[in-house]
């Protein structure tokens, strides 16, 4: 088979030439695996910033004989072993001085996020079945982060983490569970990412780090969330369940939120069956009370507000100028956005500011919107009146006409001019 | 001294200072032909009516619009909802804009149906078809006073066709705009042209056109025999009939205006991009759709440049419409201007519903 190869290489070389690049030449004389990095390389970013196949597999690019170009005396490595593989990508990726050259603003450690993820972790044990490098950016056929087709791309990357994370076969022996991607898919982030576009929208990496990946602790579930939810997370540093939650080692927004699905919040959170207090708030007791209370809040606010929006809009409708009580009303709108943040210190005091601002702007917009109704029917019989004015005069001037042309005043039969 | 006696002894005073009577002579000799086709000449007189609506309404904006980039859209919105029937005068001065240039195009087609351009009104023609410029000059302006997204960028639109005129585009575009783009300089100068340079127009071409008529007298269409035509005095009889038409016309104003008050939209924001569905006002929408389906290049001409030529040849043919019509014998070119007024007719309207929903 070698022999095979060897000579198969050495023919299409002859064939081609001389060339500076006899690895590219040669390989994509071949078919099947031997032939698949020079068609993938086309697209790969370092070939396309001058590095070629020496550059990671060692080897000489200038010879034309296969047996030179690979001769382990120019230090040509083959197919690199995979507990290798992270430290020869640092050889380039965590060394500034190369990296200044090519993305002055990429970070260098990379490599050192990831001798403390469990993957590195795992691989330093010597688990070759763990993630490297390769299996995230993909090999021969890497791209750039923002390249819709790299295997990183945000609308990409939960389903390059899926492919390992999702296989039950492959982390029955890690103990861990496989349902994290289909979660995923059903969460308010995916739909924000897919639907929305929102390419910020959190992806695993967000939550887990990427080259340091490790499912966040229960101490730093909160602080996880509270990158982007830094409100709430101020919010939730004043909660009684901080410390609570803390203490008994569950993890903080996810025990309400959950992990992986998690879904728009809803005042069913609050009240109902399915309220996320009620495990551990008895029905009646104070904690279950102020759930109560802050769900009747908010939906009073949201109830209040929806009224207003529903008579602007139908003076809208009548032609009406309503656009300063409908800018108004965003306002009152961003109070109930506050009133649920702030439900997040899980103190009803901290509600009742924005509450009761929304509750005045609900009223104020409500006036508005029905005063506007009113002026509408006041123009409405206005133009009645007024179109009954109109048709007696023209009543008055018909009948002035009738009376005048009956006086003899008829039309004239003098002959009309051409 | 009875009171009739005293009203006599005023109005002859006036009289003596003021010469009333020389009008009311004048007057009294306009006669107007009754035929068939007399409701057609309502519409000149609508058409004036509305001008004098604009201009009272429109004096009665300027006490409360302000022309800048940062007070224009306010100064409307507070007109709308803090004057006190500011909203029925705006949406009064707007329809009745909308409606005086549509009574127009059918006074215009009524007299090229009914071929009353013909000699010796050309004058009469050319001072209406100026009229009817300086009115869609009147809209092209007035659209962007408001200042919200819509007028702005479809004022953006109007002034980038304009560029696209053979050899003066680009100084016409930068002479209407002020500047490079549509912005602060453009609102101030359409409000110059709005309130000053077209009224002041207009009122002159009015006085022409109405002067020509009573030289003129009004035309009887050429099909029916003149000795037969019976006539009616202007005043009383034809003045009290187009007194009930204004009153009308006032009617169907009210109404547009209670039922249908004209939108404000949003305030324009230049930084935005454009919003969906821009186009210009109704009146340049036949030519704007056209525009639209021709190819962007013909030949080695841009085609917006190749659309405007045309237009251009066009209108100069229908300008000069009393000086062609005739043959070299005297007779009328009837048939072939009835098919050309209908050809036209037929362009505007239909155009100008497929730029609406298209």
């Amino acid at each position: 088979m070698r022999l095979r190869v060897m000579i198969l290489l050495a023919l299409s070389c002859a064939l081609a030439g001389a060339a500076k690049d006899s690895c590219a030449e040669c390989h994509a004389a071949l078919d099947g695996p031997l032939g698949r990095p020079a068609t993938l390389i086309k697209h790969d970013i370092h070939a396309a910033q001058g590095f070629s196949c020496a550059n990671c597999h060692g080897g000489d690019p200038t010879a034309d004989d296969p047996g030179e170009a690979m001769s382990r005396a120019k230090g040509f490595l083959g197919k690199v072993p995979r507990r290798l593989i992270p430290k020869m990508c640092a050889g380039c990726h965590s060394n500034p001085n190369v990296m200044r050259k090519y993305g002055p603003q990429q970070r260098v450690d990379q490599y050192e996020l990831y001798l403390t993820s469990i993957h590195g972790q795992r691989l330093a044990a010597g688990d070759e079945k763990v993630a490297t490098c390769i299996d995230c950016h993909s090999v021969h056929d890497i791209r750039k982060v923002k390249d819709g087709l790299a295997p990183v791309h945000p609308l990409r990357l939960p389903d390059t983490c899926g492919r390992c994370h999702a296989d039950r076969q492959r982390m029955a022996k890690y103990g861990i569970p496989t349902n994290q991607l289909q979660d995923y898919h059903k969460s308010v982030h995916w739909a924000a990412l897919t639907r929305r576009g929102d390419l910020s929208a959190p992806t695993c990496a967000s939550c887990h780090g990427n080259h340091g990946a490790k499912p966040p602790q229960v101490a730093s579930v909160a602080a996880v969330c509270g990158t982007c939810h830094v409100m709430h997370l101020e919010q939730y540093a004043k909660s009684p369940h901080q410390a609570v939650f803390a203490d008994t080692a569950t993890g903080g927004c996810t025990l309400c939120h959950s992990n992986h699905a998690i879904q728009h919040p809803t005042l069913a959170m609050l009240i109902g069956r399915n309220s996320v207090c009620a495990p551990c708030h008895e029905s009646g007791s104070e904690g279950a009370k102020t759930a109560v209370q802050m769900a009747e809040w908010l939906n009073g606010l949201d109830a209040a507000l929806q009224r207003s929006e529903s008579v602007l809009n139908r003076a809208e409708y009548y032609g009406m100028e309503v656009s300063e009580p409908q800018v108004r009303l965003h306002d009152g709108r961003e109070n109930l956005v506050k009133a649920r943040l702030a439900l997040h210190s899980f103190r009803p005091a901290e509600m009742h500011k924005p509450v009761n601002a929304g509750f005045a702007i609900a009223r104020e917009t409500l006036a508005a919107g029905e005063a506007a109704l009113r002026e509408k029917d006041i123009r409405r019989l206005g133009l009645a009146v007024s179109v009954v004015f109109i048709l007696v005069t023209m009543v008055a001037i018909w009948a002035l006409i009738r009376r005048l042309e009956r006086n003899g005043r008829v039309p004239d039969t003098g002959a009309a001019r051409g | 001294m009875s009171a009739a006696e005293l009203r006599a002894r005023a109005a002859g005073w006036i009289d003596d200072r003021l010469g009333f009577g020389a009008v009311r002579e004048l007057m009294s000799h306009k006669v107007v032909p009754v035929h068939a086709a007399t409701p057609w000449y309502y519409f000149g007189g609508i058409t004036l009516f509305l001008f004098a609506i604009q201009i009272i309404t429109g004096i009665l904006l300027m006490l409360y619009y302000r022309p800048t980039v940062a007070e224009a859209f306010d100064s409307v919105q507070f007109i709308m909802t803090r004057v006190e029937f500011g909203w029925l005068i705006r949406s009064i001065h707007s329809w009745s804009a909308n409606l005086m240039i549509f009574v127009a195009f059918v006074h215009m087609f009524s007299v090229v149906f009914t071929h009353a351009y013909r000699a010796p009104r050309e004058l009469t023609w050319l001072s209406g078809i100026a009229l009817l410029g300086v009115m869609l000059a009147f809209g092209f302006s007035g659209y962007l006073l408001p200042w919200n997204q819509i007028s702005y960028f479809a004022t953006k639109v109007g002034t980038d066709v304009a560029a696209t005129t053979p050899a003066i585009g680009e100084a016409l575009a930068r002479f209407l705009r002020g500047g490079e783009d549509v912005g602060g300089a453009t609102l101030t100068r359409f409000f110059a042209f709005h309130v000053i340079v077209l009224p002041l127009a207009a009122m002159l071409l009015v006085g022409l056109h109405l002067l020509l008529i009573q030289k003129t007298g009004m035309s009887t269409p050429p099909w029916m025999d003149r000795s037969r035509v019976r006539t009616m005095k202007f005043f009383p009889n034809f003045f009290l009939r187009e007194l009930m038409v204004w009153y009308g016309a006032l009617a169907v104003l009210g109404a547009l205006a209670a039922i249908f008050p004209w939108e404000l939209g949003e305030k324009a924001d230049p930084f935005t991009s454009a919003p969906a569905g821009i186009r210009p006002e109704w009146y340049f929408l036949a030519q704007f759709y056209t525009l639209k389906l021709i190819p962007s290049h013909v030949w080695f001409l841009e085609g917006e440049m190749v659309g405007l030529l045309f237009f251009g040849i066009a209108a100069v043919v229908w300008v000069a419409l009393p000086f062609w019509a005739s043959n070299p014998d005297g007779s009328l070119r009837s048939r072939l201007v009835t098919g050309l007024g209908i050809f036209l007719a037929a362009y505007l309207a239909v155009f100008t519903v497929l730029g609406y929903v298209k």
